[in-house]
């Protein structure tokens, strides 16, 4: 088991091999996050059951819900490829933690927009300064930090690096996200959905556990897109890269 | 490991606790002022000043829902324990009912009335199509779990 785990561990750490196998999986992942999020959507967003008070603007947790989980996952991933940076010095995790930064912020920014419109109706009020709210903003500006931190320092490496120090250190705000609703007085609902338990109609639950595996399914693929490019900006002047471009080349 | 990746290992983790010890302890601090709105029986204990504009949360009690003229309604809302009436002149939000969190933004009066400018709904982590809480209530299941909410 750790040896398969260790022997992975080197394989995926070479660019070469990540970005060839990457690209056998890729066509399979976008076919699962076209099968998983089209039917999940369309059901969710037309068909599935009218909530009891909010009637049909609950219909936002379809995409608020796995929004918020994958601007959270991303983060931690990123947190994590940043500890690989700066211990192992791994190049691979450099550029993944690279890729996910947008991708997270985007996320991020959709959470706070569906939230916003689902908060208009419901609670009657656009924003207010409540834990859950505020800590999840401050996520945004993280990953804003993180893009712009990028951008400015020129040499990838060092740029990794001081990127990879400042993720580190805003992951402390996810385990304030996710408490926020429990430690404090909030406007935001606690969790409806737990490990053990699910306040949510199981007809609404399956069809938002869809959403949200499809997608992930989606913040895969555009990871890996992201970091497949990544790879062959940084590796333009190894040889397998060269030959990859010059038979594209040829082959047009 | 090798030890300089050990050592770059312990460096890392030993930011990542202190980051956190320092933040738990900032946070610990503000928690007063981190929490959105108080609760009917911390404005009871005398947590809230008086005379500011404060929030105040918890459920509406079931008949006390006073309709005045044009938009002045007047309720109370309770936390299981004590009780606060709020005052406000204004559009509810559609969620506003009898049983119902909310949370209201105004002026606490003589530490037992609050003149409201700003009325929140609150809402709780169920989800539930119309059919289903009907037929919960048919089969003789209390409306709302009150008990959840604090």
């Amino acid at each position: 088991m750790l040896q398969t785990l260790k022997r992975l561990y080197h394989q995926f750490g070479s660019p070469r091999y990540f970005y060839d196998i990457t690209g056998r999986m890729l066509p399979w992942l976008v076919a699962a996050a076209l099968l998983l999020l089209v039917p999940a959507l369309i059901y969710g967003l037309g068909f599935a059951p009218p909530e009891k008070y909010q009637g049909n603007s609950y219909r936002v947790i379809y995409i608020h819900v796995p929004a918020a989980s994958i601007a959270m996952s991303g983060y931690f991933m990123m947190a994590v490829a940043g500890v690989i940076v700066l211990v192992w010095r791994m190049k691979m995790a450099e550029m993944v933690a690279r890729a996910i930064a947008p991708i997270g912020a985007s996320f991020t920014f959709i959470c706070l927009v569906t939230g916003a419109i689902w908060g208009k109706p419901t609670w009657g009020t656009w924003w207010v300064w409540d834990a859950r709210l505020t800590s999840m903003l401050i996520l945004l500006f993280l990953y804003l930090g993180i893009m712009a931190l990028n951008a400015a320092i020129e040499q990838p490496q060092a740029a990794a690096r001081a990127t990879a120090v400042l993720s580190i250190v805003g992951a402390v705000n996810l385990p304030i996200i996710k408490y926020s609703v429990e430690w404090w007085n909030t406007l935001h609902q606690p969790a409806s959905i737990t490990m053990t338990s699910s306040a949510i109609d199981p007809e609404m639950l399956i069809t938002l556990l869809t959403s949200m595996a499809g997608f992930y399914c989606l913040f895969a693929v555009l990871v890996i897109m992201a970091t497949r490019c990544e790879i062959l900006r940084r590796e333009q002047r190894s040889r397998w890269v060269r030959s990859l471009v010059t038979e594209a080349v040829d082959g047009v | 490991m090798n030890p300089k990746r050990k050592q770059r290992l312990i460096i890392v983790l030993g930011v990542l606790v202190a980051v956190a010890l320092a933040t738990g302890l900032i946070t610990f601090a503000l928690r007063e002022n981190i929490n959105l709105f108080f609760t009917p029986t911390e404005v009871a204990e005398g947590k809230a000043p008086l005379e500011r504009r404060i929030r105040v949360g918890g459920l509406v009690v079931p008949g006390s829902v006073q309709r005045g003229e044009e938009l002045e309604v007047s309720f109370d809302i309770t936390d299981n324990a004590r009780q606060i009436t709020v005052r406000y002149a204004g559009i509810l939000p559609d969620l506003f009912r009898e049983g119902q969190g909310i949370i209201a933004h105004g002026k606490l009066i003589g530490g037992s009335l609050v003149e409201a400018d700003e009325v929140l709904a609150k809402h709780d982590e169920n989800y539930m199509p119309p059919e289903v809480q009907e037929a919960i209530e048919k089969a003789g299941h209390p409306k709302d779990t009150i008990s959840d909410y604090q």
